[in-house]
């Protein structure tokens, strides 16, 4: 996934205004000329100046790429569905964790990437329970992270 | 008093749990440098959410532990498969690989295992015996001269090494620009919050580290189309044997090697890696039998084996005095000592002895150590080598989930692995380093406040930070550094132009 430089300079060039736009208005600390906007300001006015160079470095010498040029993992199938299912699975965890506790979810997550990545079909279940059990004991027990329970409350121990 | 310390020192460490961490550390260094595609930084990135719920010792322990095994340990598929397991062990890869195939293996990997020691020591040495001297220098420093040390470990960290300065700048000032949300600036203000609680206090570098170093290269190995490698030797014998001939022939690359690395980890901003390229090449410059690099010559080996171990000593130098990073390992060091509220700078010497010198024995036990367990990974190197890297990333990939839960109980943090681990991946593909993304991050606090603490003692004028002694030589210092490439590029301008 690459994407021309002109291109990604445009983008950071955009962010650098926007935070200068942003801290224009952010009052002096009482009684000083220099206020909480001074050093952000001067980091965006340094990154415009270095997207301003990116920009014409990509002009130079890739006037003639694309825009964005997809990499050849992407035109795999196989490739970019392991992808798209590893950041479907950390989704997964950040918006169905509460409500379904951490066992099902690892449980879930870890059987998706094992069938994914093609791990032999009957090692699948009693490995992603193994592992779920293992790091629930590590985190749980030992550390004493308050890992969610969920709908699993009634059989916590 | 330092007989006293020393001793107290010496109780911290050698306390049973903390042996137990420094064990159980040095296992899980040696074994995911191990595997190809986890990387030390990897490593340490995986065990600061564990180190969070240990007390400062055993916590930095586990992270010095980690790292020395696995920058050894990377040398191990570098020699049986052609792939560095980490990337400070890309520079003889081929060396060693080429050894492997003419039956040398065990010269190759006893080479590296040892030397690593020696180098590793010897790093170690030079900062026992120079941070404490650096420290009482500190001392004087005032927010000036603060500063400027700042941007010269950033200036630095762009500057040398890196396929494109301007993109590793990019890199830096968004790093620096991460540091700046949130309400913890001299003016106290919450900047960048988009109204969400959550950024209040900031970005979190702990799961921050863990999707840019862990998370990514999980996503890069999930995309990687490279054919699997096949192990080139299956009988390893005794790693040993030869190595005190080696001891003999070789002492001088030892002895540069190591220096070498031990002055590149101090240089903040560029660590193992560097120290391992650098020293190859100059190994082979100075060497007798240059034309042998390359062949399967031990030469090579020893040097950059040696200097990439002692650079991570001295990466520790700046780290412990200044609180500058010298590499992103010993940024998340930094990031795990604030956390413990061992602030990192002079002060630590005058405050906490107990706890720099305990952090010294580490170093050196972390070392001794390397030698039995180094060797009994390499006994078992090619069954480590065949577990299945399917089955083993969905457990890391759960890992990060749990670390990064762990650092406030809330999915917040497994949403800043996401964000950060798919920015990574996209910025590498596209040829943006990550890794003065991490160092502004951690800097970018330490550095507005100087900043902004100069201005306001100064009367808002500018002149200051030039004029005060100390002040103006680390500022010619950095400039000298900040316009090296354009003096570079005029120089060769000038010298080209008659030949047309």
């Amino acid at each position: 996934m690459k994407f021309n430089d002109v291109f990604s300079g445009m983008v950071l060039m955009a962010l650098s205004l926007l935070i200068l736009l942003t801290v224009k208005d952010y009052p002096d600390i009482p009684g000083q000329n220099i206020g909480p906007g001074a050093f952000p300001g001067l980091l965006a006015a340094l990154l415009a100046l270095c997207s301003a160079l990116l920009i014409l470095k990509g002009i130079r010498t890739q006037r003639h790429h694309r825009w964005l040029v997809w990499g050849n993992w992407v035109k795999s199938w196989a490739h970019l569905r392991n992808f798209l299912i590893t950041i479907a699975c950390i989704g997964f965890y950040i918006a169905a964790s509460e409500f379904l506790g951490f066992l099902i979810c690892s449980t879930a997550i870890l059987s998706t990437m094992f069938t994914t990545l093609g791990v032999r079909w009957k090692w699948i279940l009693p490995l992603s329970l193994i592992v779920t059990l293992v790091v629930h004991t590590i985190f749980y027990k030992l550390l004493r992270v308050p890992l969610p329970w969920g709908i699993l409350m009634p059989i916590q121990w | 008093m330092t007989t006293a310390v020393l001793l107290q020192a010496f109780w911290l460490v050698f306390d049973p749990y903390v042996l137990l961490v420094i064990l159980c550390s040095a296992m899980f260094g040696l074994f995911v440098g191990c595997i190809p595609g986890l990387s030390a930084t990897m490593a340490t990135a995986l065990l600061v959410p564990i180190t969070f719920f240990m007390p400062p010792v055993p916590a930095i322990a586990a992270i010095v532990t980690a790292t020395a095994m696995a920058i050894f340990s990377g040398d191990i598929p570098g020699a049986l498969l052609r792939i560095p397991g980490t990337p400070a062990s890309a520079a003889y890869t081929d060396e060693a690989y080429q050894m492997t195939l003419k039956g040398q293996a065990e010269i190759a990997l006893g080479a590296g295992l040892v030397f690593s020691a020696i180098g590793g020591l010897f790093g170690t040495l030079v900062m026992i015996l120079f941070s404490p001297a650096l420290a009482e220098i500190a001392l004087k420093f005032s927010s000036f001269e603060y500063f400027w040390l700042v941007v010269l470990g950033l200036a630095g960290a762009v500057f040398i090494g890196n396929a494109s300065v301007l993109k590793a700048c990019i890199t830096l000032l968004l790093g620096l620009l991460i540091a700046c949300i949130g309400l913890e600036n001299p003016a106290g203000m919450p900047r960048f919050t988009f109204g969400m609680k959550e950024l209040m206090s900031g970005v979190e570098l702990i799961p921050m580290m863990v999707g840019m170093f862990a998370v990514s290269e999980l996503l890069r190995y999930i995309t990687n189309m490279d054919p699997p490698h096949l192990i080139a030797a299956e009988k390893i014998g005794n790693i040993f044997s030869g190595m005190w001939g080696l001891l003999k022939k070789y002492p001088w690359p030892l002895v540069r090697g190591s220096a070498l690395g031990t002055v590149i980890g101090i240089q903040p901003g560029s660590g193992a890696d560097m120290a391992s390229w650098l020293s190859y090449a100059m190994s082979k410059k100075f060497s007798k039998e240059p034309e042998k690099f390359g062949t399967g010559h031990v030469e090579g080996i020893v040097e950059s084996g040696a200097a990439n171990n002692s650079s991570l000593a001295g990466a520790w130098i700046p780290a412990i005095v200044f609180g500058i990073p010298g590499d992103s390992i010993t940024a998340i060091a930094i990031g795990v000592l604030y956390l413990k509220n061992m602030n990192p700078g002079p002060m630590i010497f005058i405050n906490n002895p107990e706890n720099i010198y305990a952090i010294f024995l580490v170093f050196i036990l972390a070392n001794i150590i390397m030698v039995p367990l180094g060797w009994l990974t390499v006994k078992i190197a090619t069954k480590i080598l065949r577990v299945q890297r399917n089955i083993l990333m969905p457990i890391i990939l759960i890992f990060c989930i749990v670390g990064s839960f762990s650092i406030n109980n809330s999915v917040w943090g497994v949403t800043l692995i996401l964000f950060f681990g798919l920015a990574a991946f996209i910025l590498e593909e596209n040829g943006f380093p990550v890794a003065p993304a991490i160092l502004g991050v951690v800097l970018g606090t330490m550095m507005e406040e100087n900043f902004i603490t100069s201005m306001i003692k100064s009367d808002g004028d500018p002149w200051v930070f030039f004029t005060r002694p100390i002040a103006m030589w680390l500022a010619i210092g950095t400039i000298v550094i900040l316009l090296w490439p354009v003096l570079t590029w005029a120089y060769e301008r000038a010298t080209r132009a008659p030949v047309r």
